[in-house]
């Protein structure tokens, strides 16, 4: 069997594609695993992303060529996005499309996965070739309490794959550091992807790109997430500062949401993280936040209830006031920090 | 206007789920209506509430749609208490174990039989934006895919076009916010923003014990249906090890060090 393609979709907010996400080069990491490594943007690549993605051994970027007459905003509807990965998957002739596992990218992936006739499977932690054209890809399911492996005999098969599965690596690294991308392909080439979109009766009349936390990394890849609860009070301030010490992203539980102290909440019908370092602060534990957050690798929780669920489910956890605890934790590490400098 | 909602029973989140065979059993005493169902529930009386013309509002009909076995029916009646006035449940082992295309293949067919009766065409499909169990939110675009009908999905709001032909929508993703407009028929999944569902009265609630569900079985809707072979099957299932409890200390002025010095000590700083 000649070597499997593996197609995947890197996102961009905007036309120009002048930044790679990390779960991007996440889902490279794991597709190169799998095969050949093939991108689809839907605008041009800089020179500084086409150098990384050379690092990571990409082989082509298939730049979407729409028709002109479509507005950029209707560019992004589901079935104009998903038209584009059939096409690029026709034309590469795909083994497997992976996609990351936001909202949208699900959509996009299953109405793909419908036109391909593929089988779909979302929310991956795990994919793999069971034998050459047997995809097994693991998931775990219904709050973290089971694992299952799906089974994809389809020629695509679509994933859609959580982020923090994998850990970026560029191609070469691990010989003491040194020798980054030496066994990379080079720089990849850019190819024209021409579409032809099919009819599509949804209109967008207006676009706006959602705000990104400021300096902090996305709350779905970010890999050391600090959450405050209705614990906070009102006052994330404790929970930013930790988090920002620790380079991390800011989230929050539906009841804080609700309360109007946060904008995007974890849990249930909220985001899903799976960091490797969890800060539950003011955070009860209730069902709907957890299950949100099973993934995680070490959870730590402070919490002035002792008696809070979350603890039962943490690796560690500190009984006591967020707003005194929290900034001496910061306090403690940026000390730490610059102890070891100097 | 005739409006079909997708509900589904699903298993209380903290109960403990059980699988069978790469299947999820679903026991009937600890299970209730998919919360998020009750928001596309709910969306759904106020498209036709809303409605400017009486006549309009009274021949308006609301479908509740499952595919389930018999505890299906718990979700159907919940629709009941808040005011559908019409229940199916489709149920056959041919349906047993469906993947996301064989559901969105089989929920299609419910929806064109639907169609062909003498009742009139549906307008719209209405979701919640995910089932609690299975977390995939894929279904509304994939049953919007299978009937070529626009989808509107992730909406915060959904409100009919002034044609009456069309519904507008605010569509809310990771990515963007956005205003969406499409005409009729169409899919909508609605998030829990969208609305804030009724609670059942008690006439409602006791009317509802009475009221039957329909059960289709894949004869009735075998002449709709088109390939709904799995292609994707659970080839193994097993219990992840629960979370073990760590240590707990109690801050006596020294908590945050503590804290800190865990996550130094554990490489993770």
């Amino acid at each position: 069997m000649t070597q499997p393609t593996i197609l995947l979709a890197l996102p961009s907010a905007h036309a120009r594609v002048d930044e790679v996400r990390n779960s991007s080069l996440e889902l490279i990491t794991l597709a190169r695993s799998l095969g050949r490594v093939d991108v689809v943007t839907m605008g041009a690549p800089s020179t500084e992303v086409l150098a990384l993605l050379g690092l990571y051994d990409v082989e082509a970027v298939h730049q979407a060529a729409l028709p002109t007459a479509v507005p950029e905003e209707q560019q992004r509807v589901t079935s104009n996005l998903a038209a584009v990965m059939v096409a690029a998957a026709r034309k590469v002739h795909a083994d497997v499309l992976l996609l990351p596992n936001g909202f949208a990218f699900k959509e996009i992936g299953a109405v793909a996965a419908l036109r391909l006739k593929a089988g779909l499977v979302t929310d991956a932690a795990g994919v793999r070739w069971d034998a050459p054209g047997v995809l097994h890809v693991a998931k775990r399911v219904f709050g973290g309490t089971w694992d299952t492996v799906a089974e994809v005999r389809t020629d695509p098969a679509v994933v859609t794959v959580q982020a923090n599965t994998v850990v970026a690596e560029p191609v070469g690294v691990g010989v003491g550091g040194v020798g980054v991308g030496a066994g990379g392909a080079g720089i990849p080439r850019v190819e024209a992807l021409l579409v032809d979109l099919p009819p599509c009766a949804v209109t967008v009349k207006s676009r706006e790109v959602s705000r990104k936390d400021e300096g902090r990394p996305d709350l779905e890849e970010a890999s050391v997430v600090v959450a405050g609860g209705r614990g906070v009070n009102g006052d994330f301030g404790p929970v930013e500062e930790l988090a920002d010490v620790l380079g991390g992203a800011v989230g929050a539980t539906r009841d804080a949401v609700f309360e109007g102290w946060f904008d995007r909440y974890i849990g249930q019908t909220g985001v899903t993280v799976a960091p490797a370092v969890y800060v539950a602060a003011g955070i009860s534990g209730m069902p709907h936040h957890v299950s949100g957050i099973t993934g995680s690798g070490q959870i730590l929780a402070v919490n002035n209830d002792s008696d809070a669920p979350i603890f039962e489910m943490s690796d560690f956890g500190v009984v006591g006031d967020l707003a005194a605890v929290l900034p001496q934790a910061a306090e403690t590490i940026r000390a730490w920090r610059a102890g070891r400098e100097g | 206007m005739r409006v079909l909602v997708l509900v589904k029973y699903v298993p209380e989140i903290t109960s403990d789920r059980v699988m069978d065979s790469g299947r999820l059993v679903r026991d009937p005493a600890v299970g209730l209506m998919n919360e998020l169902d009750e928001h596309a529930v709910e969306a759904a009386l106020q498209l036709v509430e809303a409605l400017p013309d009486e006549d309009a509002r009274e021949s308006s009909q609301i479908i509740a749609l499952t595919v389930a076995p018999s505890t299906g029916d718990m979700a159907i009646k919940k629709a009941y208490q808040m005011g559908a006035e019409r229940g199916i449940r489709v149920t056959d082992d041919a349906f047993a174990g469906l993947d996301y295309h064989g559901t969105a293949a089989v929920l299609a067919a419910a929806v064109r039989r639907l169609g062909s009766d003498d009742e009139g065409p549906i307008d719209v499909v209405l979701c919640g934006l995910t089932a609690l169990d299975g977390l995939g939110s894929v279904i509304p675009a994939m049953l919007a895919e299978e009937l070529g009908w626009p989808q509107l999905t992730h909406s915060r709001a959904v409100a009919l076009g002034a044609d009456g032909r069309s519904l507008n929508t605010t569509r809310e993703t990771e990515e963007s916010v956005e205003e969406l407009t499409a005409p009729l028929p169409a899919v909508v999944s609605v998030t829990d923003a969208a609305n804030e569902p009724r609670m059942p009265n008690f006439k409602r609630i006791m009317a509802a014990r009475t009221k039957a569900v329909e059960e289709w079985s894949a004869a009735d809707v075998e002449p709709f249906l088109e390939d709904f072979a799995p292609r994707v099957s659970v080839v193994d299932a097993a219990v992840h090890p629960p979370r073990v409890a760590g240590d707990v200390v109690v801050d006596r002025g020294e908590g945050g060090t503590v804290l800190a010095n865990y996550l130094i000590e554990k490489g993770l700083v």
